[in-house]
């Protein structure tokens, strides 16, 4: 999905937790997750914190839109 | 003579500890062999033994991978087998990059002979196939016993130092070596055959294969993002309660658009998910934490976004078919085209 998306010509940022796999697909714009089951949140923090996480990785992936790239990359978190 | 001895790996799943719930469990070594182990075992016709099996839960391999290549390397190490044999995966996409990174890693450290078997499109298969020998197998357990049977036959000719013949004929998936070999007939007769099938519309095979590169070259950032229009797009299978359009947990053949104007934020009341692949009541509890709408409406809020597309797309990406999860997402980008939509998150459990 997200190759044919970029195909359509629309900046995509995939968000997964095995990015390996993203970079198979031929995602350009990866950000890494949480889990599987919780890629943005985490069940064993509050839900103050998890928002927080949320906005973090959300955030991390906007940063990711708006970055020129010229290969796959992978947005770490710092 | 002694039999071979093989370790065998295997997932939560196979080995009989449970699903989706049980995806998250660490690895364990078990003596003898386990589910399909029965299988492989029985096509060794006597001249190898499975003397232990490593089951282990695909989410813990793939979220832990560097700690559970070495723990379970350790174990396999311990039983000092002739041959490392991992899956069949099938088209379980964690499971075959853990029997394929597994393998991969077993023969790079033990320098054994490693061997599994996934279906062609599995993840798995293309980071790890020119690694290892990889059986193609069909996408489903229904296939178990074809794969059994292939898996088993190539792994003992690799223990006896047999001579492994071409991907067409042992049927691994292609690592993209050339192998001399001598034809029977010569070119001029084999083209004018391919010819011949093809004008009569028959199936026939090329003997050059052109190579698959579908790659797309990354689009220009965005400009502004915080007047940007974003979609939000999942292949989590976040869908609202009830699923209204019936989409598959598994192998699903429709996507749903799903109108969110004015919602805020998606609760276990309002929001469910329907994916089989993975353990749902994360998502079932909140499904932000796969679709993360609550805040991109904070962001919406306090300027760092423009707008968000006022609907989403979902599909179920489990155990999915490349051809449908391509068609489906040049039909939704007709619609985000036409609607502005500037940028897309695309959420993957």
């Amino acid at each position: 999905m997200v190759k044919e998306i970029e195909r359509a010509g629309i900046p995509v940022v995939h968000i997964c937790t095995i990015t390996p796999i993203s970079l198979t697909v031929g995602a350009n714009r990866i950000v890494p997750a949480v889990a599987i089951p919780y890629p943005l949140g985490d069940p064993a923090l509050s839900k103050a914190e998890e928002k927080q996480q949320r906005r973090k990785i959300v955030l991390k992936a906007l940063d990711a839109l708006s970055t020129e790239v010229s290969e796959q990359t992978v947005f770490d978190m710092e | 003579m002694s039999e071979f001895r093989v370790v065998h790996y295997i997932n939560q799943f196979f080995g009989q500890v449970g699903g989706e719930e049980m995806a998250h469990v660490p690895p364990e070594y078990r003596e003898g062999k386990v589910g399909p182990g029965l299988a492989l075992e029985a096509n060794f016709k006597g001249e190898a033994v499975i003397v232990g099996t490593v089951v282990c839960g695909d989410s813990y391999f793939n979220e832990n991978m560097d700690e559970a290549k070495e723990t379970i390397l350790a174990m396999v190490e311990k039983a000092k087998p002739d041959l490392f044999v991992a899956g069949p995966a099938f088209n379980a996409g964690r499971y075959g990059v853990a029997c394929g990174a597994m393998a991969a890693y077993v023969k790079e450290k033990l320098g054994i002979p490693v061997i599994t078997g996934m279906y062609i499109e599995n993840p798995g298969a293309d980071m790890y196939k020119t690694d290892i020998y990889i059986i193609s197998t069909r996408n489903s357990a229904a296939g178990m016993r074809d794969a059994a049977k292939k898996m088993a036959a190539l792994a003992l000719k690799m223990l006896k130092n047999e001579k492994i013949g071409a991907s067409s004929e042992e049927d691994y998936i292609p690592q993209g070596r050339r192998v001399n070999l001598f034809e029977k007939l010569r070119g001029s007769e084999r083209a004018v055959n391919m010819l011949l099938q093809k004008l009569q519309g028959k199936p026939f095979t090329t003997e050059y294969p052109m190579p698959d590169f579908d790659r797309v070259p990354p689009n220009p950032p965005v400009a502004d993002i915080s007047r940007a229009k974003i979609a939000l797009v999942t292949s989590g299978g976040i869908v609202p309660k009830g699923n209204p359009d019936h989409i598959e947990s598994s192998n699903a053949s429709k996507y749903g658009r799903y109108d969110i104007h004015g919602v805020m934020n998606l609760t276990s009341d309002t929001y469910e998910t329907a994916h089989g692949g993975y353990d749902p009541s994360y998502a079932n509890a909140d499904a932000d934490r796969v679709v993360p709408l609550d805040v991109l409406r904070d962001f919406e809020t306090e300027g760092k976004v423009g707008s968000i597309y006022e609907y989403f797309f979902s599909t179920v990406g489990n155990g999915m078919a490349v051809k449908s999860a391509k068609a489906f997402a040049e039909d939704f980008s007709k619609e985000l085209i036409k609607e502005n939509v500037q940028a897309v998150i695309l959420t993957s459990t």
